[in-house]
């Protein structure tokens, strides 16, 4: 029984690591909600899937800011943190 | 002697389950999870599941081969767009590996879904995205019957279709009567663009006639915004009247079109009585519904606070500042299927951050919005993100409009894409 679990437990880590490495972090989800995914659908608002890590951050930060004009984004930049904001790019421009 | 030791080691193993119950990935299972709902929460969290984990078998349980989408259903109500722009089917949902069973779920347990013909779907976790159900017995008068008489056109499809059909056919100088309901309800501004289309709808083809909400609150959505613009474009053609100068209906009487409130009585000529609410029927028969008709739900996790291994989405579960809005049922649905993943796996799921933004259109090319950011408070609620969010500017350009209601097609594009596509 022991034995079991252990090994259970150690499947079950390991299981963890694989899905927590392709996790979105925290807000990321979110953002398809408007930027497309697919590159079927034409809109304005651009695809975030590929971008330069560097570019979305000062995106986010000139939102935040008011340097840069925005509709909505200027509202929702207000909302992340510069981590969240770091983390959020990183894994986009790891995306197709 | 063997018997009783084979006994000894059942009790001890469902013992030791009952004290640490292994995720079903952990025990070599493919884990199964059961999402009920095809809406924007449910098909959603179906894909982000395939997604998240593509171990996982989903099975989405839909009564409808066709999804109507409430969203822009407003402009289909005031003659600017067919309901078939409104519809999408689950074949590319099921094209995703996602089985798709075609039938109303009729009773949960804690271990399975059961389905109109007696099917049993069991489930390692359960995800309820019902959307809303009206209270038939909340407003005396309004039952499933006056509704065909004065449609809620609340739930998309052939509702939407019987308020554009009587708006059609009214004679120009006619009143027209909105009734709004209380808080909370799917789709927060969704009476007031709605007031807005008509009202451009009214101006366009039929000028002598009038428009009423009839409003069972003081304040609403985007009120400034929305008052703003009917005073620009709907001037002497919109009366909104609050609770406070007598706007809650208290009961309509459905064969002579007539809303009663404490204050008098309105005979209109085109009633849409937007009822109360609750959480789809569903969510009752599971359990997971509290004593407001909605479901309270983990803001880590959308599980319900009263029943484990169930999770809510969307319209039903009470998310705290978010609105019941598609991009929130969207929103809410992909954190709630990374977080169902991880749950299969024995994982914690860490604190999520969620958006909304929400389009509302008071002329084909006059778009409003509202946005937030969304985070699990100290309270264990979902709370907007201090500093963050709001509505578009007042006193904004004509230009800024005009791009709103452009992003708020573009919006319904992607959203439904992405959800059906």
């Amino acid at each position: 029984m022991g034995r079991t679990l252990a090994a259970a437990i150690g499947l079950a880590s390991i299981a963890a690591a694989t899905v927590a490495s392709a996790e979105p972090p925290a807000g990321a989800a979110s953002c398809s909600g408007c930027h497309p995914v697919s590159t079927r659908v034409t809109s304005p608002v651009p695809r975030l899937a590929g971008l330069d890590q560097a570019a979305i951050v000062k995106a986010m930060q000139d939102f935040r800011s008011g340097q840069r004009a925005a509709t909505v984004m200027d509202r929702i930049a207000k909302g992340f943190t510069d981590e969240e904001v770091q983390a959020i790019a990183a894994w986009y421009a790891t995306q197709k | 002697m063997k018997a009783s030791r084979r006994e000894f080691l059942k009790l001890g193993v469902a013992a030791s389950t009952a004290l640490l119950p292994l995720p079903a990935l952990a025990q070599g299972a493919a884990p199964r999870v059961v999402v009920v709902g095809g809406g924007f929460a449910g098909a959603s969290c179906a894909r982000a599941l395939r997604q998240a984990d593509g171990r996982i078998a989903v099975t989405l349980v839909e009564a409808n081969a066709t999804f109507t989408a409430c969203p822009f259903s407003n402009a289909v109500i005031g003659g600017l767009r067919e309901l078939s722009a409104q519809q999408f089917t689950y074949d590319r949902v099921a094209a995703d590996g996602i089985v798709v069973a075609r039938a109303m779920a009729t009773a949960v347990d804690a271990q399975s879904v059961t389905l109109a013909d007696g099917a049993r779907l069991p489930y390692d976790r359960l995800v309820l995205a019902p959307g809303i159900d009206i209270r038939w017995d909340a407003l005396p008068g309004y039952d499933e019957a006056a509704a065909a008489q004065m449609p809620h056109a609340w739930r998309a499809g052939e509702q939407t279709l019987l308020l554009r059909r009587q708006l059609e056919a009214m004679d120009d100088g006619g009143l027209v009567v909105i009734s709004a309901p209380a808080n909370p309800f799917r789709c927060p501004p969704g009476p007031y663009e709605r007031a807005s289309l008509i009202a451009h709808y009214l101006k366009t083809k039929k000028p002598k006639s009038k428009l009423m909400i009839l409003d069972a609150k003081d304040a609403f959505s985007k009120q400034r915004l929305f008052q703003a613009a009917w005073a620009e474009l709907y001037p002497g053609l919109l009366e909104w009247v609050p609770l406070s100068k007598g706007g809650a209906v208290t009961s309509v009487d459905a064969a002579t079109r007539t809303l009663m409130t404490d204050f008098g009585r309105h005979q209109a000529k085109v009633a849409n009585v937007i009822p109360p609410q609750k959480a789809g029927r569903i969510a009752d028969v599971a359990g997971v519904a509290d004593g407001t008709g909605w479901c309270p739900i983990d803001p880590v996790t959308f599980e319900s606070k009263l029943q484990p291994r169930i999770h809510v989405i969307g319209d039903a579960a009470i998310a705290g500042a978010m609105p019941k809005s598609a991009f929130a049922a969207n929103s809410q649905a992909k954190t709630c299927a990374a977080a169902v993943a991880q749950l299969l796996t024995g994982a914690t799921p860490s604190a999520p951050k969620l958006i909304n933004t929400c389009y509302s259109l008071v002329a084909p090319d006059y778009g409003i919005s509202v946005a937030g950011v969304y985070q699990p408070s100290a309270s264990g609620q979902l709370a907007e993100v201090p500093g963050s969010g709001g509505v578009s500017p007042a006193g904004a350009p004509r230009a800024t409009r005009a791009a709103e209601a452009l992003l708020a097609e573009a919006w319904f594009r992607t959203i439904t894409d992405e959800t059906f596509g």
